[in-house]
């Protein structure tokens, strides 16, 4: 085993992948070669660190230096520079956009996105290769599974996972030591478990971005919960667009059987266990438990109703134990340091971590793991470094189309389950949206509602014909045409929807509806009685005008490609609101700020 | 197949490699060479070299090897910083590849400081 001085850790996430670390890695290669360093540097592939709007990202070891937005131009200097020579390249060290500090000495710890972090699921996501197993083992890895089969009887590993308070990740927030319980209890000649890495949740990529970074973490915890429950099979079920995630399970999953840690006999104990990875085509219903195993078993991807439960009679008519990706990912920190360790985490009936996907209107988008009961405005503030460019915050969107839109007033909420519950929206599976003063409330529900649209399976009526219903009005209230009783309506269906749709998917698809209409009614009335959107967001409602701040320098009219400026030079100029397209070109092209949205 | 004394082993030797990234339990050694433009033409980089090789040897995990910038003090390079954990920084001055086995072996390993080589003794002859 060759020792190296200095690590450099290249993101292969999706998000810095695509924005081109791929060449990164080669390039630091070959200039690595060039400069006679590669007995002393080695270069390692990631998962991802989480700040991907500040990608590639790349981490000089041990000094810890966190270099954003590297160019393969970038990386000769950091190779004669910073390796050689050991002076860090300032003008490349990431910059916290809120206290325009730069992180030029001692690491990550030190930068707000990381202080208020607790990495628990994530915990190896960015510090190991995840093509190695060997890492992973070094991070303590497959000790969990060690200690389950070596020392643990089956009913004290569900006993630890119960007592630990840990509840499901992928949006009930179910208890995961109950779930383990039930398909304990069941007696059955097969049994099974498995993974939902379907993660359909617009804006959410926790999952991906733990199978990418550490998919060793779900196989080890996958193999303990089949310890733990009587199954000798599992199957993880991702959707085909994670390429990446999927290789580096599959490269994961053949490593584990080459050192005997999935298969026949794992560790000499007699306990088998085998792992098979099943893709899905990415339905967003297909993540919903019932539709997930007839997708499995080759079937079409629909609800069925339960009970039964899978517990009792799931995959194959067996019993079946479905657990998320990040529930997992917590289960082998469980084993090894206890659940009095995990539970003295947390609020009182939210236990550990949870990973957010922070995203919209808000400078530091990316992967954030926080432990149950930090605020939202610690979260959004102090993590995500507040809203870009001084606008002001209007409201956050958890859960995605299952959620809701919670305003200023409730930032202090601490995140847990049954906060965000009776704030008004919900956990969901962890995506985390900010809006500004910019989005308009309606037009958010409208999306949201739009994307259920598209994803109903159709098979129940409240959910195919109600939610189109919904969409029609939001629709037409968006355009201007909105009537009075509308909002009545919307409250009527939702409540129907609601109260008689098949799955989850139906039953929650008015909360994103629901949720701004009790916090953002104003904004709903305004556009139906007053015929405003008072965000200036909705085409069709707003108008551009010119004020008296024009000088008359005619820039507007030449650049309007609907000839609707008209005025003479040096004298205010006027818009003709019956051919102007709402382009808003004139606005960005006037230098005196005459033009306005009204 | 491997078996659990196997895993242990592989454990250990990976933790020694990777270790440069971690410093969770704070039990890290930091060897810290001066490789400014005179440091390099004192003989820094065959120094470096000669620690890494020690290291290497007898698989010391927790220990990491970096460099830094100029430290002002061009006729002492090349200079080493070896800080134990939670102990004071020892620097040694005008180091070269034959002082690094003593080094290693007496300071990091057995947390006695070779006296004769550090700035102290320097700047007292
Ligand atoms: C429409 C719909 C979509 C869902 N999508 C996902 C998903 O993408 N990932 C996920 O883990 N759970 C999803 N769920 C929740 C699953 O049905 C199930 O509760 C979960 O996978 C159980 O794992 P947990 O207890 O570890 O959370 C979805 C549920 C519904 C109703
Ligand atoms: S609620 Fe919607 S997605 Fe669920 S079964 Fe009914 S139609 Fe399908
Ligand atoms: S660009 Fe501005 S200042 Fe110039 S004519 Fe148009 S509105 Fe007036
Ligand atoms: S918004 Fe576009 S179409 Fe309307 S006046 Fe300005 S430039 Fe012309
Ligand atoms: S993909 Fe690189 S930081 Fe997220
Ligand atoms: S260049 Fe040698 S100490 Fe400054």
């Amino acid at each position: 085993m060759d020792i190296y001085r200095a690590h450099v850790l290249v993101c292969g996430g999706t998000g810095c992948s695509s924005s081109g670390s791929a060449t990164l890695i080669e390039r630091f290669e070959q200039k690595i070669a060039e400069n006679g360093l590669e007995k002393e540097v080695k270069v390692i592939r990631t998962g991802c660190f989480g700040l991907c709007e500040a990608g590639p990202v790349v981490i000089v070891y041990p000094d810890g230096t966190f270099y954003s937005r590297v160019k393969p131009e970038n990386v000769d200097e950091i190779v004669t520079e910073h390796l050689l020579k050991g002076r860090k390249v300032e003008h490349l060290v990431y910059t916290d956009h809120a206290t325009k500090e730069q992180n030029a000495e001692k690491a990550l710890e030190d930068i707000n996105f990381y202080k208020h972090q607790m990495r628990i699921a994530l915990r190896n996501c960015g510090v190991i290769d995840p093509e190695n197993i060997d890492e992973y083992l070094a991070m303590d890895g497959y000790r969990a599974l060690e200690k389950a089969l070596t020392s643990m009887t089956r009913e004290e590993v569900i006993d630890e996972v119960l007592k630990s308070g840990l509840r499901g990740r992928g949006g009930a927030g179910f208890p995961t030591g109950k779930k383990w319980q039930f398909a304990y209890n069941s007696v059955s000649d097969q049994k099974f478990v498995a993974c939902n890495a379907d993660e359909g949740d617009p804006g959410a990529f926790m999952d991906r971005s733990i199978l990418e970074g550490d998919p060793h973490a779900v196989i080890e915890a996958m193999a303990i919960a089949g310890y733990a429950i009587g199954a000798s099979i599992g199957y993880i079920y991702v959707r085909a667009e994670y390429p990446i995630a999927v290789k580096r399970l599959q490269v994961a999953i053949g490593q584990a059987e080459e050192y005997g840690l999935l298969g026949d006999n794992i560790l000499g104990t007699g306990f088998n266990f085998h792992l098979y990875i099943r893709l899905g085509a990415g339905a967003f219903v297909c993540g919903e438990e019932t539709a997930l195993m007839h997708s499995i078993e080759g079937k079409r991807g629909e609800p069925t109703t339960r009970p039964p439960f899978p517990a009792v009679k799931g995959l194959f008519e067996k019993p079946t134990m479905l657990n998320n990706v990040e529930t997992y990912a917590n289960i082998a920190q469980i084993i090894l340091k206890g659940a009095d360790w995990y539970s003295s985490i947390g609020t009182e009936k939210s236990k550990g971590t949870k990973v957010f996907a922070l995203g919209g209107k808000i400078n530091n988008t990316g992967l954030v793991e926080v432990p149950m009961g930090t605020t939202l405005r610690t979260v959004i503030y102090e993590v995500g470094g507040g809203c870009p460019n001084g606008k002001k915050f209007k409201a956050v969107q958890t859960g995605g189309p299952s959620g809701g839109c919670l305003p200023e007033s409730l930032l202090d909420t601490p995140v847990d389950y049954d906060n965000l519950i009776a704030a008004g929206s919900m956990m969901g599976s962890g995506g985390m949206i900010v809006m500004d003063e910019d989005n308009c409330m309606v037009d958010i529900a409208r999306f949201y509602l739009e994307f259920i649209v598209d994803e109903s399976c159709g098979k129940c009526t409240p959910c195919r014909v109600g939610t189109k219903r919904m969409l029609e009005i939001l629709n037409r209230i968006v355009e201007g045409k909105g009537e009075e009783g509308d909002i009545e309506k919307l409250e009527e269906l939702a409540t129907t929807i609601k109260s008689t749709a098949l799955c989850g998917l139906g039953q929650t698809a008015p909360n994103p509806v629901l949720s701004t209409l009790r916090f953002f009614r104003d904004e709903y009335e305004a556009h139906i009685k007053e015929k405003r959107c008072p965000a200036h967001h909705c085409q069709k409602l707003l108008q551009y005008v010119i004020t008296d701040k024009c000088r008359g320098c005619t820039a507007c009219a030449r650049v309007c490609p609907a000839g609707a400026i008209t005025g003479e030079v040096k004298q205010q100029h006027v818009i003709d609101p019956k051919k102007c397209l709402k382009c808003g070109a004139c606005m960005e092209k006037c230098r005196f700020g005459a033009i306005i949205k009204i | 197949m491997k078996s659990l004394a196997e895993l242990e082993a592989i454990r250990k030797a990976t933790l020694s490699r990777i270790n440069v990234r971690t410093d969770e339990k704070g039990d890290t050694t930091r060897v810290v060479i001066g490789m400014a433009t005179c440091g390099i033409a004192a003989g820094a980089r065959p120094v470096m070299l000669s620690f890494m090789d020690e290291i290497q040897k007898r698989q010391l995990a927790h220990v990491t090897v970096s460099q830094t910038g100029c430290v002002g003090m061009c006729r002492l390079e090349p200079m080493v910083d070896v800080i134990l954990p939670g102990k004071e920084k020892v620097t040694y001055v005008h180091v070269k590849p034959e002082m690094v086995p003593r080094i290693v072996a007496e300071h990091i390993v057995n947390g006695r400081p070779v006296e004769e080589y550090t700035i102290g003794a320097a700047e007292n002859a």
